[in-house]
């Protein structure tokens, strides 16, 4: 399926599809979107270059393995979910910095929380499908 | 006392990374262990003589009534004793008598787990955290019985000791918690004040009921005593400590604890008679004609136990004096013969009485104490067991008038075999013409002899002073089953009576049996040709029609077939829903409610039907994905018309992801061919669409339910306030149900393992079946 249009647009696609996935992430707090949706934006934008040029030319530009992915997302969920409890207050409490912060605007605990989920979805996503596509 | 109880299971998790350093001279460290907490026990002896309880309490898990309570009074200090006393000379013996095992530290985590779960079990406060420690000792007993794992017969009867105590131990947890469910309360001293509550409650006879179940499995009584000779499939040292002195016991320990809270009542006194009495009947018949000396011993620890039921049983002040003291007599001297076994197997390399004889010449100190442990266990006077039979038989003549015969020539007729069996074990081998092969035995390492000479003279120390038991503890021990002060105070003497005579006649005829009953191979095939009626036969017959079930169920449930998984779960719930529809009456259906139709709805539905009929007609698997993910994104286009964005975005992606997949995963199938009949197709048609039609029905349903809001009306008011978010359906799913998501996200990492693990799993050759 090698198609040099497809190739050519990948190359823009998957930044922009990935770029588009963060800010679904971010913004998910106040307007549609999320980390379950972001996560599998970002999925699509790394089917969409397998497609063009190849699973083995995109396991390339991961570096890591998807799989790697998983452990990290849930490591950040957990520490989201158990971070409160270092301030004595109960696990899953939501906290919040007072001010916003430039672009990203307000941090708490929930976005750790969604950008946790996002990983493990990425990684999920990803390692089912190579896994299959680079089955012999 | 919670160090006691955790030592044990902290150094057994330590075994693992320093394994092979113990497999080293620093094995001497192991014995240690025990020999620490014997000491701890010992030193308590002073308080618990005069009448105080030692507790301690560390909270646990509060919120469901499980704390770690722990309790030691006289009964408690007897066992805790035992465990770690004889477990300081199996320590030293096991030691030599594994050297040089490959699974030495292995053996030796076990038998510390199996040490710190029994001192559990014994010291609990608490029925819930009892029932932890019991079956911790059923697991630990497992890993020992099957120690020798390469050994068939070993694994099954390490399985069939499971499954049976495992099986107990599910009952006895039904059973506490009932009694928990009673009372309020899962303290167990705080029970015994409850005693009027609970045996006037009208479960009282399914809680003892399933009490006696969990006590009777794990002591071996009748009907389900097999697993304890199978059981002696186990290295030595472990039939020495685990199945004649502490584990089975646990069951005796259990019911003796509960007396004061559930015993005498008329219920528990005649089931525990009857199975007492049957068991060591039973059993001291069967051990007469055993030829392998840990058989014999085997049978006549189930006799034992046996004889210790039937004595809770009779529940009289006497009767429970007798047990107390019988615990640790039988403990003492059979221990002793097991260890003793055990040195005769080591050198011999055979266990068949019929084999063996003459080796007094050889092993003379090993004779000496077998010698003695046989002597006590016939009761011969000026030994402990002596004044264990003493009081066995005052406890069965001061019962109940009419009765009293026929108790009393049980207990004699019982007794005979016990003693005719420790003859057999304790002094047969030992005795006659010493044959060619044994003569070059040398005496083993002094760790293999020394402690059960411990423990043979040990008692004899009793038997002559046997104040310094009775005063110390086995006094508060009766006191503890009684729960009311005894007044024992054991004697060596009590002058000639009835007493005297009937122990004196039991150790005689005893005597006789021994001396002419020559176990053989060609009585034993008899006795096991009987084995059609026996409770085994039953007991394993079940067990396997169990298995022929499973297998049955699991063919037609879980065949393998995604089909027939879906076939089955969609039928289940068409019949649910569809019951659950029908009794909830009749639908009316308001078409003047309805909004209006519009023109792009009807477009929509009529792409979702051309699409639907596209995947019923065509014959490629690549068309009917498409026309599946056609379906979706219709689906898709409805929930952006009614407002639903974030539904809509993640069933749009995880459409197109799905596509993806099944390409993928159809790319490699083999060419589409119809092997579906007509008459699973019209099947399958009437499943779909009879559920097409449950949930359009359930949808309509729906609309004339009454609305409320309370719920959507929280989270609205809330997610801004509370989780600082404008988007609610995300607040949710991060904040006020985060939890939830937390799992859902393991799920998927756990699918994509499966995935990635089914897929990349390459067996090597020799894995393959």
């Amino acid at each position: 399926m090698k198609s040099a249009i497809l190739q050519t647009a990948t190359r823009y696609l998957l930044p922009i599809l990935l770029l588009f996935s963060v800010f679904l992430l971010l913004r998910g707090h106040y307007y549609p979107g999320g980390g379950f949706v972001g996560g599998l934006v970002a999925s699509i934008a790394f089917v969409l270059h397998s497609f063009a040029n190849g699973t083995k030319a995109t396991m390339k530009i991961l570096r890591y393995k998807p799989l790697s992915l998983i452990p990290i997302g849930l490591g950040t969920a957990a520490c989201s979910v158990i971070f409160p409890l270092a301030f004595g207050l109960p696990a899953m409490t939501g906290l919040w910095l007072e001010e916003p912060i430039p672009v990203i605007g307000m941090i708490g605990t929930a976005i750790f929380f969604d950008l946790g989920v996002y990983l493990v979805v990425i990684g999920v996503v990803l390692t089912i499908l190579f896994t299959i596509a680079l089955e012999e | 006392m919670l160090f006691t109880v955790l030592t044990g299971l902290i150094i057994s998790c330590l075994l693992i990374p320093f394994g092979n350093i113990i497999k080293t001279k620093w094995s001497i460290l192991l014995p240690l262990i025990p020999v620490i907490l014997f000491l701890y026990y010992l030193l308590q002896i002073p308080a618990i003589t005069l009448g105080t309880n030692v507790l301690q309490h560390v909270s646990w898990v509060p919120s469901l009534g499980v704390n770690l309570d722990f309790k030691l009074d006289g009964l408690s200090l007897l066992f805790a004793l035992l465990i770690t006393g004889i477990g300081t000379g199996i320590f030293f013996y096991a030691r030599t008598y594994l050297r040089g095992h490959p699974y030495f530290d292995r053996f030796f985590a076990y038998l510390l787990l199996f040490m710190s779960a029994m001192l559990g079990v014994v010291l609990s406060n608490n029925i819930l955290s009892l029932f932890v420690f019991w079956e911790l000792t059923s697991i630990s007993s497992f890993f020992l019985i099957g120690f020798n794992n390469d050994n068939k017969d070993s694994r099954n009867s390490a399985i069939t000791a499971l499954s049976i105590t495992g099986l107990g131990g599910f009952f006895l947890l039904a059973g506490l918690i009932l009694m928990g469910n009673i009372t309020g309360t899962y303290i167990i001293s705080d029970l015994v004040t409850q005693r009027e509550i609970l045996i006037n409650h009208q479960m009282y006879p399914v809680v003892i009921g399933l009490m006696f179940i969990g006590a009777f499995t794990k002591s071996a009584q009748f009907p389900f005593h097999f697993w304890l000779p199978g059981a002696m499939k186990a290295p030595t040292p472990v039939s020495a400590y685990l199945h004649s002195a502490t584990m089975v016991k646990a069951g005796i320990y259990l019911l003796a604890r509960f007396t004061p809270a559930l015993g005498n009542t008329e219920y528990w006194n005649t089931t525990l008679m009857i199975v007492g009495g049957f068991t060591m009947l039973m059993a001291a018949i069967h051990a007469l004609f055993r030829t392998d000396l840990k058989a014999i011993l085997a049978y006549s620890t189930i006799a034992a136990l046996g004889m210790l039921t039937f004595l809770l049983g009779m529940g009289t002040k006497e009767a429970i004096i007798a047990a107390s003291v019988f615990i640790l007599v039988h403990a003492l001297y059979k221990a002793t013969l097991f260890m003793v076994t055990g040195v005769i197997d080591h050198e011999t390399h055979t266990r068949d009485i019929t084999k063996l004889s003459g080796l007094g010449k050889v092993l003379k100190p090993v004779f000496i104490a077998a010698l003695l442990a046989a002597l006590s266990s016939a009761g011969l006077p000026s030994t402990f067991g002596f004044i264990g039979k003493d009081l066995i038989y005052e406890a069965t003549l001061h019962y109940q008038q009419n009765w009293q015969i026929w108790l009393t020539a049980i207990a004699v007729a019982t007794n005979i075999g016990l003693v005719a069996a420790g003859f057999i074990v304790g002094i047969k081998p030992f005795v006659g013409p010493l044959p060619e092969e044994y003569s070059k035995i040398q005496l083993p390492p002094f760790s293999m002899w020394i402690p059960p000479l411990i423990l043979a003279i040990l008692s004899i120390v009793f038997g002559i002073f046997p104040s310094i038991t009775g005063d110390y503890f086995s006094h508060q021990v009766a006191n503890a089953i009684a729960g009311v002060e005894t007044n024992l105070h054991l004697k060596i003497w009590h002058g000639f009576n009835t007493v005297l005579i009937l122990s004196l006649s039991t150790l005689a005829v005893g005597t006789l049996v021994y001396l002419f009953n020559k176990p053989s191979s060609i009585k034993l095939a008899k006795i096991e040709s009987a084995n059609k009626i026996s409770a085994q036969y039953v007991i394993t017959g079940i067990g396997k029609q169990f298995a022929v079930f499973a297998k049955w169920y699991t063919d037609i449930f879980h065949n393998g077939y995604l089909r027939s998984y879906h076939f089955k779960i969609i039928l289940a719930a068409e019949l649910l829903l569809g019951y659950k529809l029908w009794i909830s009456g009749p639908i009316y259906i308001n078409f003047e409610d309805l909004t209006p139709l519009s023109w792009y709805e009807v477009g929509i539905v009529a792409i979702l039907l051309g699409a639907l009929y596209i995947i019923v007609t065509t014959k490629s698997r690549l068309t009917s994905v498409v026309s599946t993910s056609v379906i979706g994104y219709a689906i898709c286009l409805l929930f952006v018309f009614y407002s639903a964005p974030d539904l809509a975005m993640t069933q749009f992606t995880i459409d197109t992801l799905t596509t993806v997949l099944f390409v993928l995963v159809l790319y490699k199938l083999p060419p589409f061919i119809n092997l579906t009949t007509r008459w699973v197709l019209v099947r399958d048609a009437i499943l779909a669409l009879g559920f097409g039609a449950i949930l359009a029905l359930i949808a309509l349903r729906i609309l004339y339910e009454p609305n409320t809001t309370e719920i959507a009306d929280f989270y609205g008011e809330n997610a801004y306030l509370l989780a600082k978010g404008k988007n609610v359906v995300n607040v949710i799913l991060v904040d006020f149900r985060g939890i939830d998501t937390m799992f859902e996200t393991v799920v998927l990492a756990i699918s994509a393992l499966g995935v990635y693990s089914l897929i990349r799993l390459r067996l090597k050759s020799s894995e393959k079946e």
